[in-house]
């Protein structure tokens, strides 16, 4: 039977190494169930979070030979195994124990966020079309892995993580996105706008398109919601023409 | 079980726990921009063997000459900023030359010069300016139609309908631009983007159905930028070499 060496990260946020296991490699084999392995036959205490095993909770996010992935979407097969495949914490936020990190940062940010905000309460006046929602449809995909944020460089390496002032914050790809599911939304009527410009610094998006290569659930994070939030605060905020339209036929 | 190195925790240029080539996209775009730059501004600068017959240099056009402007001015140079901050402040290239030149970051999950705090993206000048995209496409598209009119001039033979090398050349050239400029992404939001509700009136139904057909092009901007940044540079050497004799236009008839 073909082996593989995973070196796995263990340790806290002060001191950690990277330790050997061997582990049997079977047809289809994930990187989950390796560590999985490593669990049940060499170290109980190794502290992973997982759910699913199915690409769908979004738990078992890590840096798998330095690629932010899901270890359980990340096959065994697609590696060379005559070299040891590293498996890593994700970077961007603290590290708890092994390859479980604090990720609490990111529901702090979520409250700052205007919530959904109907035209009318009635939900029996509320009518849909198919194609006023393929954009939302696409958003509401995200399984909230936190990839995106922990390979966003704005976060991962300029530390734009400031929730207190908010002037050194960037709310990041995954808020962007649901910032753009709610801001697109035909039923809401709340301004996100000043919000998205000011406080979760759309601005700081320097479209280098790292998160949308990392999704696993393929939203095309850059060009379908950084970019038109991007294009929608340029209409607010910097664009006379469109100023002088408002002004003068009072229409948005 | 065997212990081996410790894990590094702050990323210094460069540094990287990643095992395939990411070096190799930053470092091909690096090289594509720059030999495209360096022939460019050389082209723009010579002000000379532009055109030949019916046909134009894309550099050159349209055609600005006024005699009050010193000898050693050459007519590109009144042309060549319009495209350049249209294509500067396309979200494509803005990918590409932050991550080539920049490298803010080089690659993902790759070490930057300045991991600092005082990074400001494109919230302080210059890069503020990137806004105004926008603008820079409205005159992009200016230059389609004249570049459109060139091409048509390019079949023109002396007042017969002829077909060179050169038209053909000149008819991709434009076509390949014509699908960049009108893929962009600020033009997809303009057309129907901006709108929430698509349903809503036979316009917003209107524009919806534009906006789908842009998406459908704007999922291939960055091949539309290369491709026709590689023709707008090849139409005007082909020119460049047949006006200084080096190549003779194939005529088909």
């Amino acid at each position: 039977m073909a082996e593989a060496l995973l070196k796995v990260y263990r340790g806290d946020e002060k001191t950690g190494k990277l330790v050997d296991y061997k582990i049997p490699v079977e047809a289809g084999m994930v990187v989950l169930d390796a560590v999985h392995y490593i669990q049940g036959y060499y170290s109980p205490d190794l502290a992973v979070r997982w759910n699913c095993k199915a690409a769908k909770c979004g738990s078992c996010s890590a840096e798998v030979n330095g690629k932010p992935s899901l270890m359980c979407k990340t096959r065994l097969d697609d590696f060379d195994l005559s070299q040891p495949i590293e498996v890593r914490p994700i970077k961007t936020f603290p590290l708890i124990k092994d390859l479980v990190t604090d990720v609490s940062w990111n529901y702090e940010v979520n409250k700052t966020i205007a919530p959904f905000k109907p035209k009318t309460e009635n939900t029996d006046e509320w009518k849909v079309y198919q194609e006023d929602v393929d954009r939302v449809q696409e958003f509401r995909k995200c399984i909230e892995c936190f990839l995106c944020q922990d390979v966003c460089h704005v976060l991962r390496n300029h530390d734009k993580k400031d929730l207190v002032n908010k002037k050194d914050l960037f709310a990041g790809p995954r808020f962007m996105v649901r910032l753009a599911g709610l801001e697109m939304h035909p039923m809401d009527v709340a301004n996100r706008i000043p919000y998205i410009k000011n406080e979760a610094g759309v601005g700081y998006c320097n479209i280098t398109k790292c998160c949308t290569e990392v999704c696993p659930e393929e939203i095309h994070i850059t060009d379908n919601a950084i970019i038109p939030l991007k294009e929608r605060v340029v209409d607010e905020y910097y664009d006379p023409i469109l100023k002088m339209w408002r002004a003068i036929t009072g229409k948005s | 079980m065997v212990n081996s190195a410790s894990m590094a925790t702050n990323d210094n240029f460069g540094q990287t726990e990643r095992r395939d080539a990411w070096w190799l996209a930053p470092l091909l775009t690096a090289l594509g921009l720059g030999i495209f730059g360096i022939y460019a501004t050389w082209a723009a600068f010579q002000g000379v063997n532009y055109e030949w017959g019916p046909y134009l240099s894309p550099f050159y056009s349209p055609l600005l000459q006024f005699s009050w402007l010193p000898r050693w001015f050459s007519p590109a140079l009144l042309i060549l900023p319009f495209p350049l901050i249209f294509r500067g402040s396309c979200y494509y290239y803005r990918k590409a030359y932050y991550r080539a030149y920049f490298v803010d970051p080089p690659a993902c999950a790759v070490g930057e010069i300045l991991p600092h705090k005082n990074y400001k993206g494109e919230t302080a000048f210059p890069f503020i300016l990137q806004n105004l995209h926008r603008f820079t496409f409205y005159i992009a598209v200016i230059f389609i139609a004249i570049l459109w009119y060139d091409a048509i001039v390019a079949f023109d033979f002396g007042g017969k309908f002829g077909i060179g090398l050169g038209s053909l050349i000149m008819l991709v050239n434009i076509i390949l631009l014509s699908l960049y400029t009108f893929s962009c992404h600020s033009w997809r939001h303009l057309i129907g983007g901006r709108l929430d509700c698509f349903s809503c009136s036979k316009m917003t139904e209107a524009r919806h159905k534009a906006w789908s057909r842009i998406s459908l092009f704007n999922e291939h901007h960055m091949l539309w930028a290369w491709m026709s940044l590689f023709t707008v540079g090849f139409t005007d050497l082909y020119i460049r070499m047949v006006a200084a004799g080096v190549w003779h236009d194939w005529r088909l008839f």
